[in-house]
């Protein structure tokens, strides 16, 4: 949608004023004597009021509502330790699973190295994260592999509108799942997941490549021989 | 304490290596140099060759050391073996200890620590030549690194030395100048606000040089934000080329 926010991007660095008016601190900004600056290093967006920066590099930063993938650490009799890839670990209680598990069962639903597609349920000021698998399409990742990549780096990846991860998914037929940590999940054919993963790692590393969605669409069709045109209708 | 052979500065004014009194060093910053870091800065200043690494915010080790209400920044100045004429030594000694302290409370001015209880952001820098005026180099490289590590800070740290040789008051003193000279002087600030978060001096000055030399460091500090600010803005310019083609928020599967 063309909005009237086409505003001209811009670069900023962290300490340049954000001199536009009326606008609220949000994310990757802070506010001193009245007036709004930039905290990180990234791009300038505005949104219904705010001033965020879409940070362009840096670890994943836990937000309430996010969908990660998380790698078990520790297990204990009520409780699972979730690794996010967040600069704090996350917990996962027994009451927010899908199952009902007994006191001390823990281990046979969920051990130590399994991958699990959660949601963050919570995020307080301590930075104590609670994540949650008591939702529909959250589970434990079974089959297929986790790579990861710059959390930065996945909004390209899912592409606007999701056009990018459509696109993936239709060439490869893999079922793929970006979590907001920069981990993706990616299960399929042995051939359909190898080329996924190596077209994520050529968005990963092309990020700043113009019509990046054309060249990886040229890749996967030079790679699984196929040819959808149907697709347009997602965009 | 001079050896009144060494003399620093001709009679038209010209230093040892031909600049003039208020001439720095050239310098080349490059930010992002390192794939498996969060962030990471290589800065060339006449004859130092710094790189500096930044990781995390990370959950901190040993757990004792943390703080529940904000992060560490823990910074770590080293010297290579090789960096000087002579062997060094290597592994931590006074100098390295002390620099790495300044270095570590001179970046947790800019950092936003609050924002990452219990954390520890590890910013280590690794000399890999030396030639006087390292200490500034190294945190001039650490903060760009810190910007590249996408750290939320408030500004950038810029820093710079003066001091005094043969009677005069000169900037980004040399490895003769700071053996033979009478005082150096680095200073750490913060360009936009003027704040100073690193300072120290070896010498003597009377209050009157004591300005002089401050006014010249800080006016180099300000050339030198400018250089850091365009090596962040050269590594990450192809950033916004694409921007339209992502989504652009929590977007679907």
């Amino acid at each position: 949608m063309n909005d009237k926010k086409e505003l001209k991007r811009e670069l900023l660095l962290p300490g340049d004023l954000i001199e536009d008016e009326g606008v609220k601190p949000g994310r990757g900004t802070f506010k001193r004597d009245g007036k709004i600056y930039a905290a990180t290093l990234g791009i300038k967006t505005v949104r219904s009021g705010y001033v965020n920066i879409a940070a362009q590099s840096g670890r994943y930063d836990p937000k309430k509502g996010d969908r990660v993938i998380g790698t078990v650490t520790d297990v204990n009799s009520s409780i699972w330790m979730v690794d996010l890839n967040a600069p704090f670990p996350a917990v996962l209680h027994v009451n927010d699973v899908p199952w009902r598990v007994e006191f001390g069962d823990t281990k046979r639903y969920i051990d130590v190295g399994d991958a699990i597609l959660v949601k963050i349920s919570n995020v307080d000021e301590l930075k104590k994260i609670q994540i949650s698998m008591d939702e529909e399409g959250l589970r434990k990742l079974n089959n297929g592999q986790v790579i990861e990549i710059a959390p930065s780096q996945v909004p390209r990846v899912i592409g606007r509108k999701g056009s990018m991860i459509s696109m993936l998914k239709n060439y490869t037929d893999c079922r793929i799942y970006v979590g907001q940590n920069g981990r993706i999940w990616i299960d399929g054919p042995l051939e359909g997941q190898y080329v996924a993963v190596k077209a994520i790692q050529m968005i990963e590393e092309k990020a700043q490549v113009i019509g990046l969605t054309d060249a990886v669409e040229e890749y996967l069709k030079a790679e699984t021989g196929k040819v959808l045109e149907v697709d347009k209708e997602n965009v | 304490m001079a050896d009144e052979d060494v003399k620093l500065i001709d009679e038209k004014g010209i230093r040892l290596d031909g600049r003039r009194f208020d001439e720095l060093r050239p310098i080349s910053i490059e930010a992002g140099v390192l794939k498996r870091a969060d962030g990471s800065a290589y800065l060339e200043w006449g004859e130092n060759k710094v790189l500096a690494a930044v990781y995390g915010p990370r959950e901190m080790h040993p757990r004792h050391a943390q703080n529940p209400s904000r992060a560490v920044v823990q910074a770590r100045y080293n010297m290579a073996a090789f960096s000087v004429p002579d062997r060094k030594r290597p592994g931590p000694d006074r100098r390295s200890v002390e620099i790495s302290k300044i270095m570590s409370e001179a970046l947790e001015e800019i950092v936003f620590v609050e924002q990452f209880p219990r954390a520890s952001i590890d910013v280590f820098v690794e000399v890999l030549e030396a030639s006087a005026g390292t200490r500034c180099a190294a945190l001039t490289a650490a903060s760009v690194a810190l910007a590249d590590a996408g750290i939320p800070m408030s500004d950038i740290i810029s820093s710079c030395a003066a001091g005094k040789i043969d009677g005069q008051i000169v900037l980004d003193l040399g490895k003769k100048e700071d053996n033979y000279g009478e005082a150096d002087v680095p200073l750490g600030m913060v360009p936009s606000s003027g704040k100073i978060t690193l300072l120290q001096m070896d010498g003597n000055l009377t209050l009157e040089e004591y300005k002089q030399v401050m006014e010249l460091a800080m006016g180099a500090c300000k050339k030198i934000y400018q250089l850091q600010r365009d090596a962040l803005k050269r590594r990450y310019s192809t950033s916004l080329k694409n921007f339209e083609e992502m989504a652009d928020d929590t977007e679907e599967v």
